[in-house]
């Protein structure tokens, strides 16, 4: 890895280690409020401030890392897992299978995103779970069609043909050969969609769909403060700078992985 | 021409150097060489011997990061160690014309071919722009493409492998260079054809363009060149008239390369598994019947890529399949692997029918023909090491973990591969080691037959004969029968006990080899026969095949 990502790379260990055990970086209760201090600029005592109802806000984005951070990354691990099944199911299938499933994905993507994530979170209830699903819901076709393309161009590949020589059956090819060779440009696709999931999940809390309040959340942090942006500027700009770190750290250590997986392939 | 003193080009210690991180590779460690109008000059040498690079030099091309010194490196009097940028493209196209081996990588595949022939006349405004369509024609013409009013207006992917080459040949002489720079330019191509772009190519000669030829095909370079370097390392071994440094070579690698082709036709083939000159007396392991293979064409219409073929394979016996590309060889091969379904006619292996199995029964009779490749490299996972390779096909039938041991060390050696290679990945090897290693695994199922589809065509001619050695060796061994399929006649004829002819999708012609090479009764044959090119066309040389049959 080259030097100039090793900071990215130990924001991201950060932020996991923020995700996984909150209480290392802070002592304070992210919920506990001080209505006699609202809207305290930063200091000693509060470094990034308060917010309107007098938390503490280095506590509430040490909180909130695990819920930002969790919802993007499940929506990713759950588009890929049904994307690699119905990818895999269209390209293998046979020509039925393959229009079935591929208009399905085509009505599934011409319905507008955010309608759709909306859909969802309004038929399940709203919550960090449903927000997931609603993001994997949006990007499973994106994972689907490129896991079909690619298992279906590997498909044709000489070593493939000569592995059904070799006497496997097609599961076995598929499990051995396929997706290990086709696993490149779909974790590409998946490091990159990581990125904008964190973010579009911040959205769906800015708007009330994520996490029930009082759960510190980034993006649901942002919607609070924007009553008294004029008042305060800290309750906007740090949960903001957070989304901005994170999405920025998953999105170049991501870089550099794939072009690593790419130069072993090549 | 244009009437200047001294050669065309004049190189003197010319040095290209490739600094990576680590170390700096030395591509080529000070050569010279001249060119004079008219003349062809011919560069031999295996691959990564530096001859692609001393020539790419000549037009700036070397390579990025490439460090290009010399004492004299002169075009027409022009130093080209002062040439920059913008002069570099008024030499490229105009000046000096470039013809690569790669004809299908070296066409814009969205362009259609006129226009990819006009790109250099309008470039350098060589005809007046009313004109660029007629002159487009009249090259395309002029290098002996037929109707090249219709197929000036068609894409690259439309063209046979052979026009492909001819368009680009066209393209690099639209601007009427005076030195065209050829690398590898039939290579790619079956012996008739082949033999149009060398002609193609010696009439520019004769009309004043000089020519720099690299090859390391030595039928070719005696067929055209006048003047010859011998290139190993990044250094010429040898030099002088094509005549004299092919028939008498004095250094011992150029004598290797000669001595590679000819050992085409000196090595004796396996002896006959059967009597001698007997056919049909070995048990018979593969059988097709009246095959046929259509594809329906995007458009409309039907193309038969194979027509009424049978053929039979004897145990321990190779069967040679011989024909242009395009005659339906690679199909057949595939129909009998039972990859492909066959419209019509049967496949039998040990005879029963491809047909009659299925599941389980149709996996493990896979497992008795194998398949060797042209290109080893793509027939391998590229995450695999040597090792995994080997073990793949023995995991299949779940072969114990001592036996495995056991078993890729005998096929190492039933190759010749140092078990050193097994921790390597296979595009760490080189080409003849990848086809060891192809051969090695195509043996690891204990097949009965293997299917070589052009195997040794990729490789350069001293490579090609250890190959074809390996192969010979494992079937005296083995006693394996190969389906052996390729354009090459030498190649042919130095494995096969049985050939069949094919064009167009039927066989025109089969028999026992020395009948079909030395009596051939089809006038397609004759033709192929005649195009091979080799050393005794100029010279009364060292024939080709003329005494293989007493061998």
């Amino acid at each position: 890895m080259p030097r100039s990502l090793w900071p990215w790379a130990a924001v991201l260990v950060v932020l996991a280690v923020m995700a996984a055990v909150p209480s290392l970086f802070t002592g304070i209760d992210p919920d506990a409020a001080d209505l006699d201090a609202p809207l305290r600029p930063p200091s000693a005592e509060h470094w990034l401030g308060t917010d309107q109802n007098g938390r503490d806000l280095y506590a509430r984005i040490v909180y909130g890392a695990r819920p930002s951070l969790l919802i993007g990354t499940g929506a990713v691990l759950l588009a890929l897992a049904a994307g690699i099944v119905i990818g895999v199911a269209a390209a293998q299938l046979g020509r039925v299978a393959d229009q079935v499933l591929s208009r399905s994905l085509d009505v599934v993507l011409s319905v507008p995103g955010l309608l759709l994530v909306f859909l969802t979170v309004a038929v399940l209830g709203p919550g960090s779970g449903t927000a997931a699903v609603g993001l994997a819901v949006v990007s499973m076709p994106g994972f689907a069609r490129v896991v079909r393309s690619e298992v279906i161009r590997l498909r044709s590949a000489q070593y493939v043909e000569a592995a059904h020589g070799f006497g496997w059956s097609r599961a076995q090819v598929v499990a051995r050969h396929v997706l290990p060779n086709a696993a490149g440009p779909v974790l590409a696709l998946a490091t990159v969609s990581l990125g904008a999931m964190i973010v579009a999940s911040s959205s769906l809390s800015f708007v009330g769909l994520g996490p029930r309040p009082p759960t510190a959340e980034w993006g649901a942090m942002l919607s609070d403060s924007r009553e008294f942006l004029a008042l305060a500027w800290w309750p906007a700009v740090f949960p903001g700078v957070a989304i901005t770190v994170a999405v920025l750290a998953v999105t170049f250590v991501g870089q550099h992985l794939n072009r690593r997986v790419e130069g072993r392939l090549s | 021409m244009t009437p200047a003193a001294g050669p065309l080009v004049a190189v003197r210690d010319l040095t290209v150097r490739f600094p990576t991180r680590h170390e700096v590779v030395e591509a080529v460690r000070g050569v010279s060489f001249a060119i004079d109008r008219g003349q062809v000059v011919a560069i031999v040498g295996e691959s990564g011997s530096g001859k692609s690079v001393t020539a790419r030099s000549l037009v700036g091309l070397a390579g990025d990061g490439a460090r290009v010194g010399a004492a004299e490196l002169t075009f027409d009097g022009v130093d080209l160690r002062e040439v920059r940028g913008r002069a570099w493209r008024a030499l490229r196209g105009r000046r000096v014309g470039f013809v690569l081996q790669d004809a299908l990588g070296s066409l814009d595949p969205l362009r259609r071919v006129g226009a990819e022939v006009a790109e250099p006349l309008r470039a350098h405004r060589v005809v007046p722009g009313r004109q660029v369509d007629a002159e487009v024609v009249r090259l395309l013409g002029e290098a002996g493409i037929p109707a090249p009013e219709s197929r000036a207006r068609q894409y690259p992917h439309q063209f046979s492998g052979g026009l492909r080459q001819r368009a680009l040949i066209a393209s690099a002489l639209a601007a009427r260079p005076d030195l065209l720079i050829a690398d590898e330019p039939t290579t790619a191509l079956d012996a008739t054809v082949q033999r149009q772009v060398l002609a193609l190519l010696r009439e520019r000669v004769i009309d004043g363009t000089a020519v720099l030829l690299i090859s390391h095909d030595l039928g070719v370079v005696a067929e055209i060149a006048d003047h010859v370097y011998v290139m190993k390392d990044g250094r010429f071994v040898e030099d002088g008239p094509a005549a004299a440094v092919l028939e008498s070579p004095s250094h011992p690698y150029t004598k290797t390369l000669v001595g590679a082709v000819a050992g085409h036709a000196r090595r004796a083939r396996p002896a006959s598994p059967a009597e001698p000159g007997g056919t049909g007396t070995t048990r018979e392991v593969l059988r097709a019947e009246g095959l046929v293979k259509r594809y329906t064409l995007p458009g409309r219409g039907e193309f038969t890529a194979v027509e009424d073929v049978s053929v039979t394979v004897g145990a321990g016996e190779t069967l040679g399949v011989v024909g242009e590309s395009g005659s339906g060889k690679t199909t057949l091969g595939r129909l009998l692997m039972g990859l492909l379904r066959p419209d019509a006619g049967r496949v039998l292996l040990d005879g029963r029918p491809w047909d009659g199995l299925r599941g389980t029964e149709r996996r493990a009779a896979r497992r008795r023909v194998q398949m060797i490749y042209q290109h080893p490299l793509s027939s391998f996972d590229p995450r695999y090491t040597a090792r995994q390779i080997l073990e793949e096909p023995l995991r299949a039938d779940r072969t114990p973990r001592e036996e495995r041991d056991r078993r890729v060390a005998l096929l190492l050696e039933h190759v010749g591969l140092a078990p050193d290679v097994l921790d390597r990945r296979a595009r760490e090897l080189s080409g003849g080691q990848r086809q060891r290693l192809a051969i090695a695994r195509a043996l690891a199922p204990g097949p009965q037959v293997i299917v070589c589809d052009e195997p040794v065509s990729a490789l350069d001619a001293s490579i090609q004969a250890q190959v074809l050695d390996v192969l010979t060796d494992v079937q005296e061994r083995l006693g394996v029968a190969y389906v052996f399929i390729s354009h090459d006649l030498g190649v042919i004829r130095r494995l096969s006990h049985r050939v069949v002819v094919m064009k167009d999708g039927r066989v025109v012609e089969s028999g026992d080899m020395e009948k079909v090479f030395d009596h051939p009764e089809h006038p397609y044959t004759k033709t192929l026969i005649d195009a091979v090119p080799r050393f005794s066309s100029r010279s009364g040389g060292v024939p080709r095949g003329a005494d293989v049959t007493s061998a």
